[in-house]
C-alpha cells in the first residue's frame, strides 16, 4: 500500500512532529511551569529546568495580588458573549440573503463586507474614538462591544452563508407552495435546520471576540473595573516587581473558558472554519 | 432550479412582482448589518481620509492640504518604517507558509495518534493573542526565561541574554512570536485542503511508480495552490496589521527596531495625539492593503484558470 511507511520514515515523521509541537506548545508549558514555582525560585539565575518546590500557591495568591482578577475574567466573558449575541442578530438575516436571494448589488455589497476584513481597528482608531465619544460610549462596556461587533460581522456572514447554501432549497420551496411568507419560512424552516451551523459560527465569533479585546480595551476604556483579562494583566506587567508566577497562573485560568469550549467543539469548528478550503 | 421552473409557469406580471419583493426582502435583511458597518467602519474610514489633510490634534483642526503626506515622503524614519514593515511581513508570512506546509503534511500522514496531534496544534489559534504574548514575554526573559537558560547551559552565551533588549534580536523574536500565532491557522487550512485532494490522483501516480516527494510536488502543491495563495494573502494582511504582538513584547522598541506601520500609526495618533499625522499614516496602510488585495485577486484568477478550479 502506498500509505505504508518504513520504520525509518515513521521515526522521522514522529521526530519532526515532536519538534513542530514543541514550538507550538512551549509557551504554554513554560507558563504552566512558572505558575507552579515560588517567586523567589523563579528569580533564581541561572535558569533551572527542574524545581523541587512546586506548589499551587500562585493560584491562591493571584486573587490577592490582582484584586480585580475575577472581575477581569468576568468582563472578558461578558464582552465576548455580548459581541457574539449582537453579531449573530446582524449576521443571520444577512447571511440568509446572500445564500438564497437575488437582489441588486448583491456581489458588490458582499465584497464590501469582506473588504472590512482587511482592516484592523488600529487603522480607524482616531475617528472611531470620536464616534464613540460622540455617542457617549467611551469607558463603558459598549466601547469594547460595538467595534468588536463591526469587525466580526463580515466573518460571521461569510461562514454562515456557506453553511446555509448547503441546506436543500426544496424544503423552502415546499413551504412557499403552501403559501408561507418569506419571513415565516426563514424562521420556521431555515433556522431550525441551520442550528448546527449557527452554533459553529457563534462559537467562532465568540472565540474571535474573546481574542480581539486587547486593542479596543486599552484605547477606548480607562475604567479599570471594566477591563477584560488581557488588558488587565498587561497593566500589571508595567509594575516594578512583576509576580510572574501569579501572572502566568492568572493568564492560564483566563484562557480556560475558551479552551474548554474549543476542546468540546473542535471537530465541528475546524470543519466549519476551513470549509472554504475544501473543494466540493 | 425548482424555483425557476415554478416561476416560468406563472404569468409574467406575477414573476416580476415576486422578483420585486425578493429585491426588497434581500436588502431588508442585509440593511442592518450594512448600516452597522457604515457607522463603525466606513464613516471612520472616510473621516480618516479627511483628517489626513488636516493639522489635527487635541486643540482643533486646520486644513493644510498635503503637508502630512509631504512630511511622510520626506521623513527618512518613515521610509525605514515602511521597509521594516515589508521585511517583517515577507519574512513572517514566508516562514508561516513553509511551517504550515510541513505541519499539514506531517498531520496528514496516516500514523497512529494523528487525531490528537491535530488538536495539539490549535491552542495558539484559539487563545487571545495578548495572552500568548505574555507567555512569550516570559520565554524571552534573559534571567529567568527558558531560552536564555538553554543557551547558557549549552554554552552559546556566557551570561543571561535579554532577547528583547537588542535591536535585531528583538525584531527576530517578534517574528518568531508572530509565526507562532499564525502557523496553526495556516496549517489547519492546508491540512483541510490536502484532505480534499482526490485519492485517485495519488493512487494513479503511485501505480506509475511516483515517489512521495514527486507526488507532493506534482499533485499536492498544484491541487492546494488556491488555498496557498489565499493563506498567503490572509497571513500577509494579519501580519501587516499585527499590533498586539509587537505592542506587548516591545512597544515598538528598542530604538524603533520593531516599529511597523501599525505601531507607528498608533504611537503618533493615540500616544502623541497627532491625529492628522496619524491619519495620513493610516491612509498609507489602507492603500497598501488595497494593493495587496488586487494583486491577490489577480493571482487567484490566474491560478484558478491554470489549475482549472471547479
Amino acid at each position: 500500500m502506498m500509505d505504508r511507511y518504513t520504520k525509518l520514515q515513521l521515526v522521522g515523521i514522529y521526530a519532526a512532529l515532536a519538534v513542530f509541537l514543541t514550538f507550538i506548545l512551549l509557551p504554554f508549558f513554560e507558563m504552566f511551569m512558572a505558575s507552579l514555582r515560588p517567586l523567589e525560585h523563579l528569580f533564581r539565575s541561572p535558569y533551572q529546568f527542574w524545581s523541587d518546590d512546586f506548589s499551587l500557591q500562585a493560584y491562591k495568591d493571584m486573587w490577592v495580588t490582582v484584586p480585580l482578577l475575577g472581575r477581569y475574567i468576568f468582563n472578558s466573558i461578558f464582552i465576548a458573549t455580548s459581541v457574539t449575541v449582537i453579531t449573530m442578530v446582524f449576521v443571520v438575516p444577512a447571511a440568509y440573503a446572500y445564500a438564497r436571494l437575488e437582489f441588486p448589488f448583491k456581489n458588490i455589497s458582499l465584497g464590501i463586507f469582506l473588504g472590512v476584513n482587511m482592516f484592523t481597528g488600529a487603522v480607524l482608531l482616531i475617528p472611531l474614538y470620536r464616534v464613540l465619544r460622540t455617542m457617549g460610549l467611551l469607558n463603558t462596556y459598549w466601547a469594547m462591544i460595538v467595534p468588536g461587533v463591526a469587525f466580526l460581522i463580515p466573518t460571521g456572514i461569510w461562514l454562515l452563508r456557506s453553511y446555509l447554501e448547503k441546506i436543500p432549497r426544496e424544503l423552502e420551496e415546499a413551504a412557499f407552495v403552501d403559501g408561507a411568507s418569506r419571513m415565516y419560512t426563514l424562521r420556521r424552516v431555515v433556522l431550525p435546520l441551520a442550528v448546527p451551523g449557527l452554533i459553529v459560527v457563534s462559537v467562532a465569533v465568540f472565540i474571535g471576540a474573546y481574542a480581539q479585546q486587547f486593542l479596543f480595551a486599552i484605547t477606548f476604556n480607562q475604567t479599570r473595573e471594566l477591563q477584560p483579562l488581557p488588558a488587565g494583566l498587561f497593566e500589571f506587567i508595567g509594575y516594578q516587581s512583576v509576580t510572574w508566577n501569579e501572572m502566568m497562573a492568572a493568564a492560564l485560568v483566563g484562557v480556560l473558558p475558551v479552551m474548554l469550549i474549543f476542546l468540546f467543539l473542535q471537530k465541528y469548528l475546524v470543519a466549519g472554519l476551513t470549509a472554504g478550503a475544501v473543494k466540493e | 432550479m425548482a424555483e425557476l421552473s415554478a416561476q416560468a409557469s406563472q404569468p409574467a406580471a406575477n414573476t416580476r412582482k415576486r422578483a420585486m419583493s425578493e429585491n426588497l426582502f434581500g436588502w431588508l435583511l442585509v440593511a442592518p448589518a450594512m448600516f452597522f458597518i457604515a457607522v463603525i467602519v466606513a464613516w471612520p474610514l472616510a473621516e480618516t481620509i479627511r483628517l489626513s489633510f488636516m493639522d489635527a490634534g487635541l486643540g482643533g483642526e486646520e486644513f493644510i492640504g498635503l503637508e502630512n503626506y509631504q512630511d511622510l515622503a520626506d521623513s527618512r524614519k518613515f521610509h525605514q518604517t515602511v521597509i521594516r514593515t515589508f521585511y517583517w511581513m515577507f519574512l513572517s508570512v514566508g516562514i508561516k507558509l513553509i511551517m504550515g506546509l510541513i505541519g499539514a503534511t506531517l498531520l496528514n500522514a496516516a500514523i497512529p495518534g494523528r487525531a490528537l496531534f491535530r488538536v495539539l496544534v490549535m491552542p495558539p489559534w484559539v487563545i487571545p493573542v495578548a495572552i500568548g504574548c505574555i507567555g512569550w514575554l516570559w520565554l524571552y526573559n534573559g534571567y529567568f526565561g527558558v531560552l536564555s537558560g538553554v543557551m547558557m547551559k549549552l554554552g552559546i552565551t556566557d551570561g543571561p541574554f535579554e532577547f528583547l533588549a537588542y535591536k535585531s534580536s528583538a525584531f527576530y523574536s517578534a517574528v518568531v512570536t508572530d509565526v507562532w500565532v499564525g502557523t496553526p491557522m495556516v496549517t489547519l487550512f492546508f491540512l483541510a485542503a490536502m484532505q480534499g485532494v482526490s485519492r485517485d490522483l495519488y493512487e494513479a501516480a503511485w501505480v506509475d511508480g511516483a515517489g512521495r516527494w514527486y507526488r507532493f510536488r506534482r499533485i499536492t502543491i498544484p491541487q492546494i495552490m488556491p488555498v496557498i495563495v489565499s493563506m498567503a494573502l490572509l497571513s500577509a494582511i494579519f501580519t501587516f496589521n499585527s499590533f498586539e504582538i509587537i505592542w506587548i513584547l516591545t512597544e515598538g522598541g528598542p530604538r524603533s527596531a520593531t516599529t511597523t506601520l501599525i505601531i507607528d500609526t498608533y504611537k503618533v495618533a493615540i500616544g502623541n495625539y497627532k491625529f492628522g499625522e496619524g491619519a495620513a499614516r493610516a491612509v498609507v496602510i489602507v492603500v497598501l492593503l488595497a494593493v495587496f488585495s488586487l494583486i491577490y485577486l489577480f493571482f487567484l484568477n490566474k491560478i484558478n484558470k491554470r489549475y482549472g478550479a471547479k
